[in-house]
């Protein structure tokens, strides 16, 4: 790389912040937990982890923190994905594919609304009626 | 690129020894392997501070802190963790809890601490500049260097209280400011990481965690006195630190942030490395600029001090790694939020090596103000073994013990040398039961009578006397008088010496016996080592009550000198025994007494 002027300075520290902040787990309030036993990688939650990366990117969101574990049990509706927002309802959703995962990120974690069609344990159906609210 | 998990393999020296870039390298292998490299990113960082429990290997998300890592640990942990997403049990350091509970926060060894010279270590990458100018690195130099006049950053290091960390605690703002006073038109800029107390490695750790920080701090300073040209004095034996820095002066150079024209401003500033040879004395300033000119590392009478008449004779500054390390934090973070943290006469915080007798042994950043129980009981986890606490060297072999009676004084420049200690540059040896006050002052002064460079005939003839004296007292050879002739070399050394090694390497010696005096009295008196340290004084027996005859201890003897029947009560002859302790070591039931 050429010498750096103050500006070229400046642009480099904020995309490397970025970038940077990723690793930081500080001020990371939401967890997205992707289960990943042999159940849910079959089914696919390999591309589901990956497009919730690409996502959250895309968006430039960085307080998710993106995680896995293993089966959660509901193996008849891999994958499965379990959302923790702050003032929303713990929420776990089935049959989760790439279409799901942009449907989570912008409607649950950006607009926080439930996708109420995908949801599959935790909140009753009163609240998944009524949207998470 | 995303990446969903970071894998942060401690690179300091003390993981590295014991095989990190190893485990480095098969985690880089595991994660080919097994089909996830794109998504994972490897880094490798400086020193954790938790070297008690080195490797250490950290992953986050999940903030799983794994210790005691093995190379062959690495496919286990890609493969579970990674790939399937649990996390490794037997590998963590709290066992007991799962990832969501035991966070790094929850670490007690981690609770107490303030991180400021130590903010990047274990975090970034320190060969890659990126991720320095990430964590708001160069903003420093760029906000010296566009918006503040030479004149204001002295003000904003006066107002911050920054005192060197390095031994005396000189204010760092007068240091620079008489340098800029001083006539000249060429100036130098010097940074000290001749770091040489036994024990203490924060320098070399910051060096090789976050070495741009250093180099940012000297081009602050050059662009405030009038410099143009630094020079990094280090010892060869840190090679480690030695490549992190060229590498990371290379990679300043080519971004312009080292060379001509920094940033556009106009100003220039460069830095060169001068490799010393390990010798203790050149860590003090005049001895070290001797050294940096190619003479033979001796101190030269102050004044003139460096400020006046430094490296060939210029004006110079001398500042030592840690210094450097707050500079440009205080510049980004201001100097009021700088001179909240600490006490009244101490801003700031300060690094401590915590080793010896300690369960949790590493490296430790606390403000000022901290008290020495806190960090050896609540950081440092106590005394290992169950043992009983009996005194705390800080200083190195300029410093003296504390005992339990001021465990509660809050650490600062001015109470440690109220309780007959100093600040040093932050070696914290800890000492339990088992330690002899006798041996310890006489391993200082042993140490310090080695590095005396011989220049001055206090240093020189005191030092080796002092020594003589205390070999006498452990062999149990040693009368009364012998207290006052060391009361009266001391006396000599401390107003005669040359430079500050002299000066106060009898401290040790000093301070134990104004703690320990029943200590030395029993050596001199009773001709007795309490402890059990000086071999002189001891002689090691078997009770035949507890006995059992197994010959375990004859058998492992290397000097024969333990006979007996099979099944019947051994006995150690004394004229043989070399008193190396073995047998007490070795025997299961406690028979081997030590009188």
């Amino acid at each position: 790389m050429a010498k750096m002027t103050l500006e070229d300075l400046r642009k480099l520290r904020e995309k490397k912040q970025n970038e940077l902040n990723k690793r930081d787990i500080n001020g990371k309030d939401c967890q997205v937990i992707i289960g990943m036993g042999t159940c849910g990688i079959a089914a696919g939650a390999k591309v589901v982890l990956d497009t919730f990366l690409k996502v959250l990117d895309e968006h430039k969101i960085t307080n998710v923190a993106v995680t896995q574990t293993g089966c959660m049990g509901l193996c008849y509706v891999e994958p499965t994905v379990e959302v923790l927002v702050p003032g929303m309802p713990d929420t776990i959703y089935g049959k989760v594919d790439a279409d799901t995962v942009r449907k989570i990120v912008v409607q649950h974690i950006i607009d926080k609304k439930l996708v109420a069609d995908h949801v599959y344990d935790r909140p009753s159906a009163d609240i998944i009626k009524n949207g998470g609210r | 690129m995303a990446f969903r998990n970071y894998i942060l393999v401690c690179g300091g020296t003390g993981c590295e020894s014991s095989r990190a870039d190893q485990i480095f390298k098969n985690l880089i292998a595991e994660c080919e392997a097994q089909g996830v490299a794109d998504e994972v990113q490897i880094v490798k960082t400086g020193c954790f501070g938790f070297c008690e429990q080195g490797p250490i290997v950290k992953i986050l998300p999940e903030d799983s802190f794994y210790v005691q890592v093995k190379p062959e640990d690495a496919k286990e942990l890609v493969a579970e963790h990674i790939v399937k997403g649990r996390e490794v049990k037997r590998l963590l350091y709290d066992k007991e809890k799962s990832a969501k509970h035991a966070q790094v926060e929850d670490i007690k060894f981690y609770q107490k601490q303030f991180r400021i010279v130590l903010r990047n270590c274990g975090f970034i990458d320190p060969e890659n500049i990126d991720e320095y100018i990430a964590r708001e690195g160069y903003e420093a130099l760029e906000k010296v260097l566009f918006e503040m006049t030479p004149d204001d950053v002295i003000e904003e290091m006066k107002t911050a209280g920054l005192r060197g960390r390095g031994g005396a605690g000189f204010p760092t703002w007068m240091k620079w400011n008489f340098t800029k006073q001083a006539e000249g038109d060429v100036k130098y800029v010097v940074c000290n990481a001749d770091e040489g107390d036994p024990g203490a490695y924060m320098d070399r750790s910051t060096l090789e965690g976050d070495p741009h920080s250093v180099l940012e701090a000297m081009t602050i300073c050059g662009y405030t006195i009038g410099a143009h040209q630094g020079y990094i004095y280090i010892r060869a034996e840190y090679p480690l630190a030695i490549h992190r820095l060229e590498v990371a002066m290379k990679q300043a150079r080519e971004y312009g942030l080292l060379g001509k024209d920094i940033l556009g401003s106009g100003f220039d500033f460069d830095i060169e490395i001068r490799l010393g040879a390990g010798a203790f004395v050149c860590g003090e300033e005049t001895a070290l600029l001797q050294s940096i000119e190619g003479h033979r590392g001796m101190p030269t009478p102050r004044p003139p001090f460096p400020a006046v008449k430094g490296l060939w004779g210029k004006p110079t500054v001398i500042n030592n790694v840690e210094t450097w390390a707050n500079v440009p934090v205080i510049i980004t973070k201001g100097s009021k939020w700088f001179s909240q943290i600490g006490t009244a006469d101490s801003k700031g915080t300060k690094v401590f090596a915590l080793t010896g007798k300690v369960c949790n042994s590493g490296l430790v950043e606390v403000p000022m103000g901290t008290t020495l129980r806190e960090i050896v009981f609540d950081i440092g986890g106590g005394i290992a073994h169950g043992k009983k606490f009996k005194a705390v060297q800080t200083g190195g072999p300029s410093g003296g013990v504390i005992t339990e009676r001021d465990l509660d004084t809050p650490i600062d420049y001015a109470s440690l040398q109220r309780i007959g200690s100093m600040m040093g540059s932050g070696g914290m040896i800890v000492m339990d039961e088992d330690d002899c006050i006798v041996d310890v002052a006489k391993f200082y002064l042993n140490f310090t009578v080695d590095e005396s460079c011989g220049k001055c005939a206090p240093c020189r003839i005191g030092g080796r006397s002092l020594c003589n004296i205390l070999e006498k007292i452990t062999r149990g050879s040693g009368t009364l008088e012998d207290i006052d002739r060391i009361n009266e070399i001391s006396l000599a050394m401390k107003k005669g010496s040359l430079c500050a090694l002299g000066q106060t390497s009898p401290n040790p010696v000093l301070s134990t016996l104004k703690y320990f005096p029943e200590e030395y009295m029993a050596h001199i008196v009773d001709k007795k080592c309490p402890s059990g340290k000086c071999k002189k004084l001891i002689s090691f027996e078997i009770n035949p009550a507890k006995c059992i005859g197994c010959t375990a201890c004859a058998r492992k003897c290397p000097v024969g000198a333990i006979t007996g029947e099979k099944k019947q009560p051994h006995t150690i002859n004394p004229a043989v025994c070399i008193k190396c302790g073995v047998c007490k070591e070795t025997c299961k039931f406690g028979a081997v007494e030590i009188h």
